[in-house]
């Protein structure tokens, strides 16, 4: 009776917390921009449909060293970003390495690039380690989570009076984490490869610099030559991206393209000394300092603004979309090759970095925050969907014969609520970052603050940008651990 | 493992024209102001005609942003630049000891451009047009001196206010063709352009001038220049600041000037660009509040 009651009351509290969100969401919606600004978008999209049907690589020399670049960043990215996220994670339980890890992943690869390509040039350095640092927060995290999920039995069997650490470790502990860990490592490196295409749109010499290239001006043969590439790179990852394989490709990656950067000390030094912010560097007066304060603050108030603004709407847009398409990869609602075409949709979706999608969209729509919302939506809701579709096949079917919306409505959303809330509360942070990032391309989140200011050379108050959105990553990661103790005490 | 034996004496192969020679290369980049293909073209020539002059193994590299051409710059990754008016200014502070040494002879009087939708309905004049206010406007990249810097400066001068208080959309296209085609399609009604992309691309016909055409014309100031680091006798030999300076000035390949377009070039040096500098000071684009 108790427990029954505890049911009701609970899904009665995640009812709320919903509806709060989507009210907070429709709330955003209204005050968002979201015109579509071109006069006849149905042009455009006719040409590109056009482009997507006679794929044509215009230079095979150029293809083929954008692929490499694409691959070796990729792969030095995730294996040194695997070690260094091992690492953190056989030391997951001190504090100040989650603090490290959580800090590291808080800011996006792009805002590290622009950084790195300001230390050591535009060179294979500030690529890999734009990759890196993002990227072994992540997998602290998620390594961290794994080692701790795992039946702690053995590890307390073996409790005599040499218990050493390491050995400790690797004997009892490990083993049992280990296979989840290599799947999610194959996971990071399509997210890598991805990564390595979105640097290229801002100047490394990967497929996504010709892809920007070739999707500016408009020749979209050539751009959808570069996106059955990257397709294929992912797709292929599951025949190549071996354990076995890997002990002569990480090698070979580091020698075909060895990881080199331009260092000059004068420089590194200039860089330093313009970080520092500007009113203490310069030593400027009172009343200009102030000036200068509020013209920060300013920048940091709208961008952090239209930042949570976009964020908000595309959770709940994400999750909807999530709930739906979800039923694309689900045993209780498609099956054979119905539920393989599913799936492909789903997974070509998610193969598409959502800078990718944001940049396509501006295209069609013209500027406004309505490409943004459609590329992060499609993406990540994308992801949520190919995973809780594959988690709904655990749910034993219905015991009712239904029709397919009764089913939808009465048994698959009520059992799986739990686990799609909890998935949608672990985006929630990867969204926001994005969002910050996204302002690049010309929406006023704040990374089209922190794009100015790498443009005018303030690289104090870019950094100081850089943080403003960090901490809002970070608020976001600690609000939905909250709710998700709250709410999903199982998750 | 004979596929594996494949993939590495592919990658090998690659692996060879990867590598660097110990030569001291001579590499210059341009700011990408304009459709990436016509600047590669266009750069690839100057890369041939430099290193005939020269005697030396030149070439250009091309990058995605203004400030990526300026870091490129500052790190010695390049030595040579041709740089806008504003990116100049940047550069040459960023990087000590660096020069202006030649303009285009038409950048001497450059102008920007302010061009209107059809629907819009703006009419061309010669005072400010001050019917702009409420319209959608698109400038090319932020960082740039007649897509961005000129005409916001004489839009704060009618206004005495922000572009972003005047207009009801701002944007930034990245470069002057984006700009033209933006505006062609509706996305924004009115777009601030370099006046020689724009004459280029209507003399090509690449422009509806039924859907866009200019409606005002500002007053000229200096725009792009090479720009060539301090230290290049250092590194490429004593003399070779005053060659490169010479080849630059005597380039008369007609078909190199058509494509940039200019028709020639004329002796510059860095107080040119002082103008430059104090406008962009006056409209806090460079540190001063």
């Amino acid at each position: 009776m108790s427990t029954a009651i505890g049911f009701l009351t609970q899904t009665r509290s995640l009812r709320k917390l919903t509806f709060y969100f989507a009210l907070l969401a429709v709330a955003c919606l209204a005050l968002a921009d979201i015109d579509i600004s071109t006069g006849s978008p149905g042009h455009e999209l006719w040409l590109m449909g056009r482009g997507l049907l006679t794929p044509q690589v215009p230079d095979w020399q150029q293809w083929l060293d954008a692929v490499i670049y694409t691959l070796t960043f990729s792969l030095q990215g995730v294996v040194l970003a695997a070690a260094v996220g091992f690492l953190f994670a056989v030391y997951y339980h001190l504090t100040w390495v989650r603090v490290v890890a959580a800090l590291l992943r808080s800011v996006h690869e792009v805002f590290w690039a622009l950084i790195f390509i300001q230390i050591f040039g535009i060179s294979t350095l500030a690529g890999v380690l734009a990759i890196v640092l993002p990227f072994s927060g992540t997998m602290a995290k998620v390594y961290g989570e794994q080692l701790e999920e795992i039946d702690s039995r053995p590890a307390r069997a073996v409790h005599d009076r040499a218990e050493s650490g390491l050995s400790h470790f690797f004997y009892t502990r490990l083993p049992l984490a280990l296979h989840a860990m290599r799947n999610y490592t194959a996971y990071r490196m399509e997210c890598a490869i991805r990564s390595s295409v979105v640097l290229g749109f801002i100047g490394l010499p990967t497929l996504g610099f010709h892809l920007e290239t070739a999707l500016r001006t408009g020749e979209y043969s050539a751009a959808s030559a570069l996106l059955f590439t990257l397709l294929a790179l992912i797709y292929s990852l599951r025949y190549w991206f071996r354990a076995r394989l890997l002990w002569v490709l990480v090698p070979l990656a580091f020698f075909v393209r060895p990881v080199s950067g331009d260092w000059h000390s004068a420089n590194f030094a200039q860089f330093l000394r313009d970080c520092i912010p500007a009113p203490l560097r310069e030593d400027w007066a009172l009343e200009k300092s102030g000036r200068w304060l509020l013209w920060l603050g300013e920048q940091i108030g709208a961008g952090a603004w239209n930042t949570v603004l976009l964020a908000q709407i595309v959770l709940v847009l994400t999750g909807l979309f999530a709930l739906l398409t979800s039923t694309m990869n689900s045993s209780h609602f498609v099956s054979g090759w119905r539920r393989r075409l599913g799936d492909g949709f789903l997974l070509v979706l998610r193969s598409l970095p959502e800078y990718l999608l944001n940049f396509i969209f501006l295209i069609v729509l013209g500027p406004s925050m309505l490409p943004a919302i459609l590329a992060m939506t499609l993406h990540n809701g994308a992801i949520i969907g190919h995973l809780l579709g594959k988690h709904s096949d655990e749910v034993a079917p219905a015991v009712m014969e239904s029709g397919p919306l009764s089913r939808f409505a009465y048994f698959y959303v009520p059992t799986l609520y739990q686990r799609f809330l909890a998935y949608c509360f672990y985006r929630w942070e990867i969204i926001i970052r994005e969002t910050a990032m996204l302002g690049v391309l010309g929406i006023p989140t704040l990374g089209f603050y922190i794009d100015s200011a790498f443009e005018f050379l303030r690289f104090d108050v870019a950094l100081i940008l850089i943080a403003a959105s960090a901490v809002l990553t970070l608020c976001a990661d600690s609000i939905a651990r909250r709710l998700r103790r709250q709410f999903l005490p199982a998750y | 493992m004979r596929l594996l034996t494949a993939i590495l004496t592919l990658l090998a192969s690659v692996y060879t024209f990867a590598a660097d020679s110990d030569r001291p290369q001579f590499t210059f980049t341009a700011i990408p102001d304009q459709n990436e293909a016509e600047l590669v073209r266009r750069f690839q020539q100057v890369a041939e005609y430099l290193g005939e002059e020269l005697g030396a193994d030149v070439k250009y590299i091309p990058v995605k942003s203004y400030p990526a051409a300026i870091t490129a710059f500052r790190n010695n990754q390049v030595q040579l630049a041709w740089f806008g008016g504003l990116s100049g200014v940047q550069a040459r502070k960023a990087v000590p000891g660096s020069e202006a040494i030649a303009q285009g002879y038409e950048d001497q009087f450059f102008k920007t451009y302010l061009i209107a939708h059809r629907d819009a309905g703006l009419e061309a004049s010669d005072e400010f047009p001050k019917a702009i206010a409420g319209k959608t406007l698109t400038f090319g990249s932020k960082g740039s001196t007649s897509g961005r810097l000129m005409p916001e400066f004489y839009i704060r001068e009618a206004f005495n206010e922000a572009p972003r208080e005047v207009f009801s959309r701002v944007g930034f296209s990245g470069d002057h063709s984006r700009t033209i085609a933006l505006v062609q399609s509706g996305a924004y009604e009115v777009g601030a352009v370099n006046y020689a992309v724009w004459d280029k691309a209507v003399a090509s016909g690449e422009v509806d001038t039924d859907l866009v055409s200019v409606i005002w014309t500002t007053p000229t100031y200096a725009d792009y220049q090479w720009t060539v680091r301090g230290d290049v006798d250092e590194q490429f030999g004593p003399g070779f600041k005053e060659k490169l300076t010479r080849a630059l000035l005597n380039l008369e390949d007609e078909s190199i000037l058509q494509s940039f377009p200019r028709s020639g070039f004329v002796p510059a040096d860095n107080d040119t660009y002082q103008a430059i500098e104090n406008t962009a000071k006056s409209i806090g684009l460079l540190d001063d509040f």
